[in-house]
């Protein structure tokens, strides 16, 4: 199999893997009900995959395809400007972050995951003209680290697991 | 050995970053506690206008309806100064799901229906269809 099938063929698995996160995630509850739509961001963990394996152009790819087809799946017009602001500040700051060469992939999830929520409430805050949902950071601080947290190990994992494949 | 302490950087820069993270989250949640207030009114917007405005110590059940052909509503209740959704039938349920708010700049947002409800220090002087 040449490099570039190859290529192919695993960034079309890591988006159908990103797909289905997306999708559990669609259908599990709200995690915090005052802002609605808000998610912790899942996908993100195909997300640093792809960006520690190919970089930075193959993991906006993939999250671009991806928030294509979960907005036109189970997604609204609402649901896609919460994705596309969350997704767009997460992965810049990750990449930044993962080329200063100071964090691990944790340290990185953690800082993709609350980039990831602060996006969604800079969205909440213009949708619905009100600041005091500034108050729900303060939740979506903490719950965006622990995810991360997780986001990263489950990523590790994931990289060991993939070390056979080069691009 | 270099990698090992490479790693060990890292692993301490994490965990310095998490702590940053969750310390400016705590710092926040510190100071809006500290200075959130009572407030007075109670403002529906629909559709981010201003159509109803009631005090929070008036003791009042209304039914919000919206849609084209009237056909979404929101019930508010207020009683004992603060303010509640009572039934909905939005599909998310989620404002039913919203516990009671009282303090300034507290909101229910119901999405489905473009409704929130918001409490305020001071009525606005917008022309209201109903003020209480
Ligand atoms: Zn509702």
């Amino acid at each position: 199999m040449n490099e570039r099938t190859k290529r192919i063929a695993f960034l079309g698995i890591t988006t159908s893997v990103a797909l289905i996160l997306a999708y559990i995630e669609a259908i599990l509850p709200p995690i915090w009900t005052a802002v609605p739509g808000i998610k912790v961001g899942l996908p993100n963990l195909i997300i640093v995959l792809v960006l520690y394996r190919f970089g930075f152009k193959y993991a906006a790819i993939v999250s671009g395809i991806r928030l294509i087809i979960v907005s036109m799946l189970f997604g609204n017009v609402m649901t896609l400007a919460y994705s596309v602001v969350g997704a767009v500040l997460s992965l810049l700051l990750m990449s930044i972050l993962k080329k200063t060469d100071r964090f691990s992939t944790i340290g990185v999830s953690i800082a993709g995951a609350v980039a990831h929520n602060l996006g969604q409430i800079i969205v909440a805050i213009f949708l619905f003209e009100t600041v005091q949902i500034g108050y729900y950071m303060v939740v979506l601080a903490v719950t965006g680290t622990i995810a991360g947290v997780f986001i990263g190990i489950g990523s590790n994992f994931l990289l060991k697991r993939t070390d056979s494949i080069k691009i | 050995m270099k990698n090992n302490s490479e790693k060990n950087q890292r692993k301490r820069n994490d965990i310095i970053l998490a702590a940053v993270i969750l310390i400016i989250a705590v710092a926040g949640f510190l100071f809006l506690n500290a200075t959130k207030k009572n407030g007075s009114y109670v403002v529906v917007k629909i559709d981010g206008v201003e159509k109803y405005s009631y005090s929070i110590t008036e003791n009042i059940t209304k039914e919000i309806i919206t849609g084209e052909n009237g056909e979404y509503t929101n019930t508010l209740v207020i009683k004992d100064g603060k303010a509640s959704v009572l039934t909905a039938n939005c599909p998310d349920g989620i404002c039913v799901g919203h516990r009671e708010i009282s303090f300034v700049g507290e909101t229910i947002v119901c999405l489905p229906h473009k409704v929130v409800i918001e409490v305020k220090k001071e009525a606005s002087n917008q022309n209201l269809d109903a003020v209480v």
